[in-house]
């Protein structure tokens, strides 16, 4: 469409290098794209694949320790690479605007976000006084936000992670900017906010003529937004093509593995594995229906959460806090897990999920309702007093963050080995490390890897150290709280298929939390979408993907971005 | 970004260190430094040229020499010696102070931390008043009370430090009360007292370090400062902060070289354990470098 008209960005050959202590890296090797007017181009890959620097390089805002090695890199004719610092200084903002992944760090938590637009403004010599404010709210208002003239005033922590991102926006649009970079946009945010952001930045930038840069790992969403894909990896363009032939017809092998691994509504688990994975033909045996008519293994009663107000009331003991007053988080709800069933607790953040898994782990207190696990009423011991408990070996939790669950200054090993050594009867050093030699076997960690520390493992190994951990005592139910949420998706893939296997061999039953239902869809039979701490919606999971009952589960079917049906994964199918 | 992390999350420990000390000359300076600190505090006694207590009249007050280099005091001992001695008696008692704050602030701090609620409030405030104190004159007091002995100087001089630990574990403990390993440690049937000893202490440990090595010169200088005004150590013992507060009578009339050295000793010992503390800082944490 613009084959004409001069691109308004073009990188050519560039070239990113790092100089660190143990020499030089090489981050972005031999780069090259352009940007039309009016355009939409994604920028896909996993991480550390270079496309957030790529991006750095052509705003110029490297660390101090990376440097463009080679290439060229242009914006309407201006060498970008030979511009002074002020002539950037103008360009950045007024030019190119850049959106950041976190919307709450981007914000400076002591001013008031129109303060914020208005400060942009007045930088760049764009208005100031009663006109700038004037134009803040305009522009709150663009990126529709409800009553712009109160949330001018309000601070970055009293408004929600969709609205701090429509504020960065906000602030990104401010100065009628003509390239837009929006670098992972709605990563950690719900996928119907994501949606509406995304739609919003689709619209805006048609409005005003905008082109953009969307930044991401998530293949489905550059392919719902974009018009021109480029796919990284290791730093060098594996291909780029236009969305519908990326899908029809990808050329590079690494663009079909990335394609495969993509969850999508009709993709079985085997199937996001890479086409030369020898597990890709094997059953996925954990599919089989469970045994119907036995006893519940887990049965949830009216399980109820309240939080005490804020304020916490009276600090005098005397004067108790009135249990009606507070946050209700989870709200009477009731389900059941059978022996060996997985079961999908599905539903966006704030919703009270992660409430209802810590209080089936015991990490947490009920308020009101009862767990009963193999006929146990569990609810009633103490959250404190529960470690001890012989209930705790049977009960055990795989973490989101893989990291932040992995003491930083314990090898892999002694992470595996605490429940080991804490709740089994396996004593003796080389019995436990026997132990967890065997474990990590099961898990597919590398035996020579468990001497490693954490920060010395990537995500996908640590995600395993977990995972190994969890089963270490032969649990009964494992509750998997978005166990691949932070992982790239090829190693999605390959952690999926390992719990999916894990699940036959030890017969545990799963109760997996998340937000994405196509995830969810892949590695459970049942779903339960909650929604303001209720249950509102439970069934089969091939059910409810097909015909959902409620609007908000169909409204968060339809929000997840999936990628078009390759021909590709029609061969497959056939 | 993420190609840079993966890299030097590969970097082993021992050559962190060489590159840290290769970066930064001064923590070299402040290595070496302690070196010979620590040489004078074990074997000062042993290669001192004179007895640091044995008089001789017939030499006092005479000005540095090749014989006597940092001079001789009023009744001739040899100023040298004493200084050499003193590092021993100074660096113990800034040593078992630090320690002895070191413990008690990490128990307190850390349980604030890791349970807050009431343990948080009786601890917070019992800290908080120690802290309303002029410090000083806290240990002034506590020592004029307990008695003119070492023992006491270290009781007071831990006690007054105490808040500076406690604070720091405290808040080390409580960003991680909630963190995913401590849950993680709870699944795994932990009991609290452990999860502490064993996952949130071992983390809280770098920041304590670099604390202790910072307060470590303070110490001696609080030390020091007792002995200055007549509380604590006793002449003829040789201690610094007696030498000088001796030397400081004879500045008038001439006899610099009493107070100067003991002074110089004292600041020397102290600016080594600040750079000592900046490096082991530069160690712990890269990125915290000023």
């Amino acid at each position: 469409m613009s084959e004409q008209q001069p691109p308004l960005i073009s990188i050519d050959d560039l070239t990113v290098e790092f100089t660190t202590r143990d020499g030089t890296v090489t981050a972005v090797r031999n780069v090259s794209f352009k940007l039309a007017k009016g355009e939409t181009l994604g920028i896909v890959g996993e991480s550390g694949s270079g496309k957030s620097v790529t991006s750095y390089a052509l705003m110029r805002i490297l660390d101090g320790n990376g440097e463009v090695a080679g290439g060229e890199l242009q914006y309407s004719g201006i060498d970008l690479k030979r511009a002074t610092d002020r002539q950037m200084r103008d360009i950045r903002g007024r030019e190119i605007s850049m959106i950041f992944q976190n919307p709450r760090t981007a914000l400076n938590p002591i001013r008031k976000v129109g303060q914020q637009i208005e400060d942009v403004m007045r930088e760049h010599a764009i208005a100031a006084g009663g006109l700038a404010k004037k134009r803040a709210i305009e522009l709150l208002e663009t990126v529709r936000i409800r009553d712009p003239e109160k949330r001018y005033h309000a601070y970055p922590h009293e408004l929600s992670g969709g609205m701090c991102q429509r504020v960065v926006i906000a602030l990104a649009l401010a100065c009628r900017p003509r390239v837009l970079i929006a670098d992972e946009p709605t990563t950690g945010l719900d996928v119907t906010t994501q949606k509406a952001i995304m739609d919003m930045v689709q619209e805006l930038a048609a409005e005003q003529g905008l082109s953009t840069i969307l930044i991401t790992h998530d293949l489905g969403l550059a392919a719902t937004y974009c018009q021109r894909i480029v796919v990284m990896k290791a730093g060098e363009v594996i291909e780029a093509a236009d969305v519908r032939d990326l899908f029809a017809r990808p050329q590079a092998d690494y663009t079909k593995a990335l394609i495969e691994a993509t969850p999508r509504r009709d993709a079985t688990i085997r199937g996001l594995l890479p086409p030369d994975d020898p597990r890709r033909g094997q059953p996925d045996l954990s599919r089989q229906p469970a045994s119907a008519g036995t006893e519940p293994l887990l049965s949830v009663r009216n399980l109820t959460k309240v939080f005490p107000a804020a304020s916490g009331g009276s600090w005098l003991p005397w004067r108790k806090t009135d249990p009606t007053e507070g946050f209700t988080a989870v709200d009477g709800i009731s389900f059941d897990i059978a022996a060996g069933e997985s079961v999908g607790l599905v539903g966006e953040s704030g919703c009270g999920k992660s409430t209802t898994s810590m209080m089936i782990m015991r990490l947490l207190d009920v308020t009101d309702g009862s767990i009963t696990l193999a006929g146990e009423d569990l609810s009633a011991i103490p959250a404190a007093r529960f470690a001890r408990h012989p209930a705790r070996a049977r009960l055990q939790f795989v973490f989101q963050d893989a990291t932040d669950s992995l003491n930083p200054r314990f090898t892999a090993a002694r992470c595996i080995a605490d429940p080991v050594l804490r709740l089994s009867d396996v004593k003796g050093r080389a019995r436990v490390r026997r132990r967890v030699e065997d474990l990590a076997d099961m898990v597919g960690l590398p035996r020579t890897l468990l001497d490693r520390f954490p920060h010395q493992l990537s995500g996908g190994q640590k995600a395993r150290v977990g995972i190994a951990r969890a089963i270490a005592l032969n649990p009964k139910l494992l509750i998997l709280d978005e166990p691949t949420a932070a992982l790239d998706v090829s190693v999605q893939a390959v952690v999926l298929n390992l719990l999916a296997d894990l699940r036959t061999e030890l017969g545990m039953s799963y109760l997996f939390v998340s937000h994405d239902l196509n995830v969810v869809n892949l590695l459970c039979e049942r779903v339960l979408v909650m929604q303001a701490g209720q249950i509102i919606e439970e069934g089969p999971a091939s059910q409810v993907m097909a015909a959902p009952n409620t609007e908000y589960a169909r409204a968060l079917l339809e929000s997840a971005p999936e990628p078009p049906p390759s021909l590709l994964n029609r061969k497959a199918a056939a | 970004m993420t190609d840079v992390t993966a890299f030097e999350a590969g970097v082993k420990p021992r050559s962190h260190i060489v590159y840290i000390l290769t970066e930064n000359p001064v923590s070299i300076v402040a290595i070496a430094g302690f070196a010979v600190i620590v040489f004078a505090a074990i074997f000062g006694p042993l290669v001192a040229p004179y007895d640091p207590l044995a008089t001789n009249a017939s030499v006092s007050l005479q000005p540095p020499s090749w014989a006597h280099w940092f001079g001789t005091d009023q009744l001739g001992r040899d100023v040298f010696s004493r200084v050499l001695a003193a590092a021993r008696l100074d660096l113990m008692i800034s040593v078992a102070a630090v320690g002895l704050s070191f413990v008690i602030g990490a128990a307190i701090g850390s349980a604030a931390g890791y349970f807050g609620g009431w343990t948080d409030r009786i601890t917070g405030r019992v800290v908080d008043t120690i802290m309303a104190f002029p410090l000083f004159v806290l240990a002034m007091g506590i020592v004029a009370a307990l008695g003119n002995t070492v023992e006491n100087i270290i009781y007071a001089t831990a006690i007054i430090n105490v808040p500076f630990y406690a604070r720091v574990a405290r808040a080390e403990a409580a960003i991680r009360r909630n963190a995913g390993f401590v849950q993680a440690a709870k699944l795994s049937g932990n009991s609290d007292i452990r999860i502490l000893a064993t996952q949130i202490f071992p983390n809280a440990l770098p920041p304590m370090a670099v604390q202790a090595s910072l307060n470590m010169g303070w110490a001696i200088l609080n030390a020091a400062g007792l002995s200055f005004i007549g509380l604590g150590v006793r002449p003829p013992t040789p201690e610094w902060g007696i030498m000088v507060a001796e030397g400081a009578n004879f500045i008038i009339s001439g006899e610099w070289w009493l107070a100067i050295f003991p002074g110089m000793a004292l600041m020397l010992t102290v600016f080594t354990f600040n750079l000592l503390g900046d490096a082991l800082r530069d160690i712990v944490d890269p990125r915290q470098r000023t």
